[in-house]
């Protein structure tokens, strides 16, 4: 085989190795830079420039079918008065913009920045008054059994009772909770998004609202005690697992018995 | 040639039928050829004594991994201990106590099966079916045995005794009849129960856990509450769970505009826009609460019943036979929602008495 020339150059053979790790340094280095900035993006929500931004972002992204002044139109609902928590809420966990009209605005990644975000829930915010988006202090050290009841009595009829999701009725489905952030889980209870009833103060109070908070990130953080969870849809997907490897098991162990041996 | 019970010789046919069968005036063509037993094929074991000793020690390492798996199962059991009372202990030692179960009984079978497939002599041998019909001779016994014992026992002959064993035997099942009767409710109609509920007129609209009162002001335009009337929480746990069964009623808001009544008397059963209905489905009594605010559709996950809540709960799809029937609301002076009487019909699924209307 024959040696490559450049090794035996000028350069260290080294050199390569090197600089690829200068580079991925300095880009991991930005990214991480980056996205602590906009991390800790703090915006003024009350500020004329933030509504001005955000007012921006509006006409470009969302004015199509949410109208000029956000007043609705025949593709989209009017947004006066949905607040800051619902944008957020929407735009922040990648249902808007929507990708296609449909019956369910399924989640997508993120088309906005944080600050965009922001800047657009406090266009949204300054239409009308509406559920502000809630503080760290609103989400955290709720009672886990307690919101357990209020989950089962108000939410697992549709999102199942491990916050797996399930059908709602011609193509709409209640999505599965298990990736959900305190901070969305609270404005959707709040602003009740796409067909989701809203669950306001006097419905489930900020203490109930903690408490079903707790209960849903301690699914998300325990392991189920049951072994494999097969998506945690109860008979349906137990059964097909059984159906097609229990059943296939006994399949193949009749037919072995009864093949002549070679 | 095989010996049926009779010590008879089978009758073997060796050869096809002609196709000439007795009653049948067209002979088919095509007659079946009996194609009669497949070739002897040796197996591999027969054929190289090497292979038969392996296929032997490999039946007896089967036995011995059994022993193993049985033993295995003892340890798991001691080395995963329960007594810590954590889900994730228990898991682990029912997990590893049931692998190694199955595997000593999985062993145990391949060994079996493996043993008579590969080891034991290959002989082929056919056991042909007999005629299951006894001989004339066989059944002439037979009829003068009944006979004789109807001679014998009088059974015939002596009306009385017949006619007293029947008359006991119709009479035996009788108590059970009392008896599981007696599992009814005792000192109520259960008509009753199961055409009325807890509800009645001023009886406030509560939420369900808590029993807290609810404002009509409370109830905003696309919210959702879970209902239980009023004094359920007090109830003993059993009877609140059984009238909680029949109560439950889900509460919900929408505009005023977007609700179609069939009479103005049924409109007044809401109070603007706020609409109450039993959350116990028609069809076998699944409790409906999937609510779609945007397009007032209720679902009910056992069967897939939708009901529209915009019409009076009309059914829109699903096997339920009859709208959710509508619990009358109004608010009372303090400005609490308040029932205006029970249900006006039964609710959940058919029963016998209930009248169609």
């Amino acid at each position: 085989m024959i040696r490559n020339p450049r090794k035996s150059g000028r350069r260290s053979p080294l050199a390569s190795a090197s600089l690829l790790l200068v580079g991925l340094l300095a880009t991991g280095g930005a990214y991480v830079a980056f996205t602590a900035t906009t991390a800790s993006a703090n915006v003024d929500m009350s500020s004329p420039e933030t509504i001005e931004n955000g007012q921006k972002l509006f006409a470009a992204n969302c004015a199509t079918c949410h109208g000029q002044q956000a007043q609705g139109t025949d593709a989209g609902p009017s947004l006066i008065g949905v607040g800051a928590a619902s944008v957020d809420f929407q735009v922040g966990s990648g249902r808007m913009p929507m990708q296609a009209n449909s019956p369910q605005a399924p989640t997508k990644p993120v088309q906005f920045t944080e600050e965009q975000t922001a800047e657009l829930a406090a266009y949204v915010a300054s239409l009308a008054p509406g559920p502000a988006i809630p503080s760290e202090s609103e989400l955290v050290g709720g009672n886990v059994a307690e919101g357990g009841e209020l989950f089962r009595i108000n939410c697992a009829m549709c999102h199942n009772v491990a916050g797996a999701g399930g059908a709602l009725t011609e193509g709409k489905y209640a999505p599965a909770l298990t990736e959900s952030s305190a901070k969305h889980i609270y404005e959707a209870m709040v602003t009740g998004p796409q067909n989701m009833p809203a669950f306001n103060d006097l419905n489930l109070t900020p203490e109930d609202k903690k408490n079903v908070i707790a209960y849903i990130q301690y699914h998300q953080e325990t392991q189920s005690a049951g072994g494999l969870e097969l998506g945690s849809l109860g008979p349906v997907s137990e059964g097909l697992f059984l159906w097609v490897f229990g059943l296939g098991g006994i399949v193949a162990l009749t037919v072995w018995i009864t093949a002549k041996s070679n | 040639m095989a010996q049926n019970e009779n010590g008879s010789a089978d009758v073997v046919p060796t050869t096809a039928p002609t196709g000439a069968v007795v009653g049948t005036a067209v002979v088919p063509a095509d007659t079946f050829e009996n194609p009669g037993l497949p070739p002897h094929r040796p197996r591999i074991v027969d054929l190289d004594p090497k292979k038969k000793q392996r296929a032997a020690r490999f039946v007896v390492a089967l036995f011995w991994v059994s022993v193993a798996g049985s033993i295995a199962a003892v340890f798991a059991y001691m080395f995963f201990p329960i007594e810590s009372g954590n889900v994730e202990d228990v898991r682990n030692n029912t997990l590893f106590v049931g692998l190694a179960i199955a595997l000593s009984l999985l062993a145990i079978g391949i060994a079996a099966v493996h043993w008579g497939k590969a080891v034991m002599d290959d002989k082929e041998g056919v056991d042909y079916r007999h005629p299951v019909r006894g001989t004339e001779e066989t059944r002439a016994r037979a009829l003068e045995v009944f006979k004789e014992a109807n001679e014998e026992s009088g059974f015939s002959r002596r009306t009385l005794i017949r006619g007293g064993l029947i008359a006991s035997l119709v009479a035996f099942p009788l108590p059970a009849i009392a008896l599981f009767r007696g599992l009814a409710p005792m000192d109520v109609d259960p008509n009753d129960l199961l055409k009325h509920t807890m509800w009645k007129k001023g009886l406030r609209l509560t939420q369900d856990p808590t029993g807290n009162p609810i404002k009509a002001s409370d109830v905003t335009i696309g919210s959702a509450y879970q209902i239980i009337p009023e004094g359920l929480v007090d109830l003993p746990e059993h009877e609140m769970l059984d009238e909680k069964a029949k109560a439950a009623v889900l509460l919900v808001r929408l505009k005023p505009e977007d609700l179609t009544w069939s009479s103005e008397e049924r409109k007044s059963w809401s109070y603007d826009g706020i609409v109450a209905y039993s959350k116990i489905c028609t069809h076998v009594g699944c409790p409906v609460a999937l609510y779609e605010q945007q397009t007032h559709n209720l679902l009910c996950p056992c069967h897939q019943s939708q009901f529209d809540i915009a019409n009076e709960c009309a059914v829109i799809f699903g096997p339920a036979a009859r709208p959710l029937p509508q619990l009358p609301i109004t608010v009372d002076s303090e400005g609490y929602l308040v029932a205006m009487s029970d249900f006006t019909e039964p609710v959940g699924p058919s029963f016998w008495e209930r009248s169609t209307s």
